[in-house]
């Protein structure tokens, strides 16, 4: 048991100290203390990343496309349109299929073309596909050009290949940018998010209300922590896609270096916003998937935003995620300056300042 | 000594007059009800009732996290509306219910708060007077429930308050623990401080308290020294005054149940006829 002995002895007044702390860093150093002294965290936050970047690194590593299924339906001729597909370089692998189950096929997905023919020696084949797929469409071009070419077709000019592969124009090249842009987002809105609501359920915050703490600071606080914890985990992707996948960065680091604390800095303070009356976790949970969602699919993370009608450019361009994600693919795909990035780090600062003032005038601290 | 608070003690630590607190509802809730109420500086003042009577919903408008319906609030002859940074850095608060970051350690919890002082303790000045200086680098999770209760009051002192309120200091610890608390708030007064407690133990208000109000209903119900209450009501302890007053609001009010006012106390264990196991 604990000592009354120390109670008990009479205890002259302690000294008053005129040492100043700085609240603010004390703050800071607390956040991290607890973040470090959680393992669990400590995954989701450098584990987690890692993961996402190696299985879609993997995922889409430079392979060649797949060849597509073909189904030749049985019937006249359909052996020769076998044996013609199964020749090397035609690109496609063949199927022999009545031609009920080979429809089927096609139409569920598990087949990319059906061809037939009237008669086997008819000079016409139908090719059954459906337009919307790549993999149908390329399906139809390679079986067509090899069946020409069987039939007697004679090529004119001479074609020389020229495969790009270099670093930099790879889709994990496209990707990882995204990708960080992506645990930036994720990382300061439930990092920041969770821990505020976190403190208001445990009603330390109001205890730290009714203490001379300036409440800027402590919001600030929550900010600048989270954003010092991200450093290190963009330091971890950024060298595990180089190790991994050859991943480089072709403008200044120094760029990226001012665009990661931004970013982090913006989403810290959105997250701030979505927390500022939330009473319970489910609720601040809630807010921050519907926040979450349209980004992810809308910011040109996966692919690119360009796919998007011209219309809602606009509006896409306006949103934080697109804005980091543009911003670190420029400089680290195209190697652009950072002044030249001026409209999307203007989209930060301003997302990042106007939602911590927001955030300060209707924080519930109670 | 504190020559400086000796100084300016000229006006009460704490005035509070006609202060009615009610919370919107169907029906509105009135948690207090018109509470007047003087503290001198230097005196420990103890808030006694059952739960629900008020206390915390009093105490924390004293300590200016809640805002009062109406009536007036002076502290340390300031007011809330006028002179917040003055006096989040003169009172020194201990709620009801606050958990602490289990994982930081003593050490660190106790130097956050110091660091939101402009003065104040060192940190470790501050442990050693709630004996918990040996416990710096346990960390909160780790200590018991008294000793967390002792590392509140020590958040609470770190900033050398002139005023202290404490929110049901000892509720849910065990005897031992208990007077561990007692001996820290009389050493909290020995220094100095004012002490404002709110309490439903009547031992623990006979014990430390050099005044107490008790408080039902939102109101204050008697008012005095705890030898002034037990001899008013000619009865031997606070315990039996206690009783005397809660039973005769209960057969007064009967049974309607109207908001806080409803009778549950049970660190009494009332029936009632308004006297419990001991009468």
């Amino acid at each position: 048991m604990s000592q009354p002995r120390d109670l008990a002895r009479p205890v002259p007044t302690p000294a008053a100290s005129q040492q100043h702390f700085s609240a603010f860093w004390e703050l800071v150093r607390c956040r991290f203390l607890e973040f470090f002294r959680e393992p669990e965290m400590i995954f989701w936050v450098y584990g987690f990343p890692i993961l996402m970047v190696l299985t879609l690194g993997v995922a889409y590593r430079e392979q060649p496309v797949p060849k597509p299924r073909v189904l030749v339906a049985d019937g006249p001729g359909a052996a020769a349109d076998v044996a013609a597909l199964s020749a090397a370089g035609s690109g496609v692998t063949p199927h022999l299929l009545p031609a009920t189950a080979a429809m089927e096929q096609l139409r569920t997905g598990r087949a990319d073309l059906v061809i037939d023919r009237a008669a086997a020696t008819a000079a016409s084949v139908r090719y059954h596909f459906d337009p919307s797929r790549p993999e149908s469409v390329l399906a139809r071009e390679r079986t067509r050009d090899a069946l020409e070419r069987t039939a007697g077709r004679r090529d004119l000019l001479a074609v020389e290949d020229a495969p790009l592969l270099v670093p930099g124009g790879r889709y994990i090249d496209f990707l990882i940018p995204g990708l960080m842009s992506l645990s930036l987002m994720s990382g300061g809105l439930w990092g920041v998010g969770f821990v505020a609501v976190e403190l208001r359920i445990r009603k330390l915050l109001k205890r730290f209300l009714a203490t001379p703490m300036r409440r800027w600071q402590f919001l600030l606080s929550i900010m600048v922590s989270r954003m010092f914890l991200m450093i290190p985990e963009m330091l971890l992707m950024v060298c595990f896609s180089r190790w991994a996948f050859g991943v480089r960065i072709f403008g200044s680091l120094w760029a990226v270096a001012v665009l990661v604390p931004l970013g982090a800095l913006c989403f810290a303070g959105i997250g701030l916003l979505v927390a500022s009356r939330a009473k319970t976790l489910e609720a601040v949970n809630g807010v921050l998937n519907l926040i979450m969602l349209p980004m992810w699919v809308g910011c040109g993370v996966f692919f690119p935003r360009e796919r998007y009608p011209e219309s809602i450019q606009p509006l896409l361009r306006a949103l934080p995620l697109t804005a980091l994600v543009d911003a670190l693919r420029a400089v680290m795909l195209e190697g652009v300056s950072l002044a030249a990035c001026w409209p999307e780090v203007a989209t930060l600062l301003t997302w990042g300042i106007l939602t911590f003032a927001l955030a300060l005038r209707i924080f519930r601290w109670v | 000594m504190n020559a400086m608070h000796a100084a300016i003690a000229s006006t009460p630590a704490i005035r509070v007059s006609d202060l009615v607190k009610s919370y919107p509802g169907r029906p509105p809730v009135e948690a207090v009800r018109g509470l007047s109420l003087e503290v001198q500086r230097g005196e420990c003042f103890g808030l006694l009732g059952p739960n629900g009577a008020g206390k915390t919903t009093t105490i924390e408008i004293l300590e200016g996290l809640l805002m009062p319906t109406s009536g007036s609030v002076e502290i340390l002859g300031l007011r809330w509306a006028t002179a917040e940074r003055q006096l989040r850095e003169q009172i020194g608060v201990s709620l009801q219910e606050t958990r602490l970051s289990e994982r930081l350690t003593v050490g660190e919890t106790i130097r956050l708060f110091r660091s939101f002082y402009a003065a104040g303790l060192e940190p470790m000045a501050a442990l050693e007077m709630v004996g918990l200086a040996h416990k710096s680098a346990a960390r909160v999770g780790s200590i018991s429930g008294g000793e967390r209760q002792r590392l509140a009051i020590a958040t609470a002192i770190v900033g050398w308050p002139e005023l202290l309120f404490l929110d049901e200091p000892t509720t849910g610890l065990d005897p031992q623990s208990r007077r561990q608390i007692w001996d820290l708030v009389e050493r909290c007064r020995a220094c100095g401080h004012t002490v404002l407690l709110t309490t439903h133990f009547m031992d623990e208000a006979e014990r430390l308290c050099d005044r107490l109000a008790i408080v039902d209903a939102g109101r204050i119900i008697a008012l005095g020294t705890p030898a002034e209450l037990v001899a008013s009501f000619g009865v031997t302890s606070l315990d039996d005054v206690f009783l005397k007053l809660a039973g005769r609001r209960l057969t007064e009010s009967g049974r309607t149940d109207s908001g806080p006012a409803a009778p549950n106390a049970p660190a009494v264990s009332a029936g009632p006829d308004g006297f419990g196991e001991r009468a």
